[in-house]
């Protein structure tokens, strides 16, 4: 019977990653489906009809400013929080009231939350070892777990370790070995690097996806960082005021929001407020294609290497020029006093671009949206 | 602890050290000056006059059958009140300071009541709930229960006076801790007791010891919510306290300051106790690394 168990353990773990992907494709079912979701803090929405799908094995990031609600979604599917409306399912199996204790999820805290009268061996095993006795892994399976996630997150050796023996970076693995030690059917990670410098963060990002790949296991990641959500996830969702506004892939973000919101959060748009006309948008002499856009103000995402340097268009004072590799960015302002940034190919008429310069520029791309 | 630490660095100690020696020399001495005048001078006063006929007047004092009486009476006491409110100071800091419910600060406020309210006017409630004229009295008379004047009044009245200690000591330091620790072990799938008694418990321990400690030395210490409901019985319903009292009422200086001495004697092991404890804590050691 020990042997079975121990036996059971190792397939659940880490060793078997493939299983997550045997089955049905992956777009035919959710690991984690989350429908019409409602709720109500004492004063605004945290929550606004949400609803999303979280795909086996994928690693999807709910971004947003503070304040959107991607928080209070993220620990509504853990079972921190309760709905108010809508449903949480689990492999298409109703959770949405179910104990956190009971999902069988990973959840990774803001600051960790690692158990501080526990060595990091001692963390790392808790999940095992507090089932109940039928369920639960003999002790030489649970060491040998320990020790496979240990190797895992690269910290072999500091077991014995006391949390406040680690630095930040360590401790943030470790609360990451300690949520996958169970096997969850889901990983949740807050903020998983708001708390530490940005050395640290960026070379986390890699180990985070490296793990994610190594464990299989679809991942739900909450941050406020575009880069950081468009870097790692498979597929972003934004979220504003406790509303999605778009899931797509990072690409798919980047090149076609669906909305303003999204237009002016990621990516580094400059943002052109003008007036929509018969599908063209105009700010002084600029025109930019605006199909199916009503007449009326409207707001045009622009990136910087959407201008192009024209004989007319709009006018525009040179601030600063800097030259980085290939690109030739220009900081300049137009005649309303909003600022511009520019990204050009390095050579473009260099003569002209020089501090108080008035040039005119034309955009090439962009996206319209009717002001609200 | 990990709040205070930084800005005590900054801005405690080198100002401190930048202060010239004069004034160091005068701060230092008046704060020695007064401890050893208030604090331990009357120790030892009470020491030597207990002592003052030599060792075996003393032995004897305490060896009368009364003041064995008043020994064993004020262990029982305290042996019930102290878990007792142990228990509930838990379960109270538990409550308030992990979880969100109407009227809480309202409880927080009542749990102060026994230190902002007079223990004398304690004692005389109990006995106006208890008493023979009191609400209940006529029902515990026709079931034969002896509350007032007796042990059970003695106990109750302890606990009343004792009740914030543990509660209050662990209140703020589990406020301190959040509750992350306690989401992280449900999240991982521990039952609500596991997470109590592997992740809650062990956090407080060291605070629950203190005020176990401290509610230990009031609970053997307390004079006069006890004074009102014990009723003086020599030998049945006094306690230490209440005997020394009795003692020195009758000019029996060295019997008063004998089981007085062994009240301090009591307390001073009580905080021998607490030092040592400090001094072994592993992982507090390891936490401020």
């Amino acid at each position: 019977m020990p042997y079975d168990l121990e036996h059971k353990a190792s397939e659940a773990g880490l060793t078997a990653p493939s299983n997550a992907l045997e089955g049905p494709p992956p777009e035919d079912r959710a690991a984690v489906s989350v429908r019409g979701l409602k709720k109500q803090f004492a004063r605004y929405p945290a929550l606004n009809d949400v609803s999303i799908d979280v795909r086996p094995g994928e690693l999807l990031a709910l971004l947003g400013p503070s304040g959107s609600g991607k928080t209070t979604l993220l620990r509504t599917i853990a079972g921190l929080e309760f709905p108010d409306e809508g449903q949480v399912l689990f492999d298409d199996v109703d959770v949405t009231y179910a104990s956190a204790a009971a999902r069988r999820v990973g959840f990774v805290f803001q600051q960790y939350a690692l158990f501080r009268h526990m060595t990091v061996a001692k963390n790392i095993a808790f999940g095992l070892s507090v089932r109940k006795r039928k369920d639960r892994p003999n002790r030489k399976a649970i060491d040998a777990r320990v020790a496979e996630l240990l190797k895992l997150i690269e910290l072999e050796g500091l077991g014995k370790r006391y949390p406040a023996q680690l630095s930040g970076g360590q401790r943030q693995r470790v609360a990451l070995a300690r949520a996958l030690a169970v096997s969850p059917r889901v990983l949740l990670l807050d903020e998983p690097f708001g708390a530490l410098d940005a050395t640290v963060r960026k070379s986390l990002r890699r180990e985070l996806r490296r793990i994610h790949n190594a464990a299989g296991v679809a991942t739900v990641f909450v941050t406020h960082d575009q880069e950081e959500a468009l870097e790692l996830a498979d597929r972003v969702a934004v979220l504003n005021l406790g509303r999605i506004e778009q899931i797509a892939a990072p690409d798919v973000l980047r090149n076609h929001p669906a909305t303003a919101f999204v237009a002016g959060f990621v990516g580094e748009a400059n943002r052109l407020e003008g007036a929509a006309r018969g599908g063209v948008f105009r700010l002084g002499a600029l025109e930019l294609a605006a199909e199916g856009v009503a007449d009326g103000p409207a707001l045009a995402f622009v990136r910087p290497d959407q201008f192009e340097l024209a004989g007319q268009g709009l006018e525009i004072t040179v601030e600063r020029v800097t030259l980085a590799g290939l690109i030739t960015r220009v900081d300049a302002i137009d005649a309303a006093g909003h600022r511009l940034e520019i990204a050009l190919p390095r050579g473009t008429e260099a003569g002209a671009l020089v501090h108080g310069a008035k040039v005119f520029v034309k955009a090439v791309g962009g996206r319209v949206f009717p002001a609200t | 602890m990990s709040l205070t630490a930084p800005s005590a660095a900054k801005i405690g100690h080198p100002n401190i050290g930048r202060e010239p020696l004069w004034v160091r020399v005068v701060v230092i001495g008046v704060v020695i000056a007064f401890v050893t005048l208030m604090l331990v001078l009357p120790l030892i006063a009470v020491f030597a006059q207990a002592l003052s006929k030599g060792l075996s007047p003393f032995v004897e004092a305490i060896g009368q059958p009364d003041s064995l009486s008043a020994i064993g009476l004020t262990l029982i006491t305290a042996a019930i009140a102290v878990p007792f409110n142990a228990a509930f100071g838990v379960i109270a800091a538990w409550a308030i300071a992990k979880h969100r419910f109407v009227g809480k600060s309202l409880l927080v406020s009542l749990i102060d009541v026994p230190f902002s309210i007079s223990p004398v006017v304690a004692g005389l409630a109990y006995i106006l709930v208890f008493g023979l004229q009191g609400w209940a009295g006529s029902w515990l008379i026709d079931h034969d229960i002896k509350i007032i004047f007796a042990v059970p009044g003695i106990v109750l009245a302890t606990i009343f006076v004792t009740f914030p200690f543990v509660a209050r000591q662990l209140i703020p330091l589990m406020q301190a801790q959040g509750v992350d620790e306690e989401e992280a072990a449900a999240s991982l799938g521990a039952s609500a007791l596991k997470t109590f008694w592997r992740v809650t418990a062990p956090n407080i321990r060291w605070g629950l010891l203190y005020g176990v400690l401290l509610c230990n030395a009031r609970a053997m210490g307390e004079f006069g919510a006890v004074s009102v409901v014990s009723g003086h019985i020599r030998g049945l319903t006094d306690t230490m306290p209440l005997h020394v009292e009795i003692l020195y009422n009758e000019y029996d200086f060295v019997g008063a300051f004998a089981v007085a001495a062994l009240l301090c004697l009591l307390a001073i092991v009580t905080l021998i106790l607490k030092a040592a404890l400090e001094a072994f804590q592993p992982e507090v050691a390891a936490n401020a690394v």
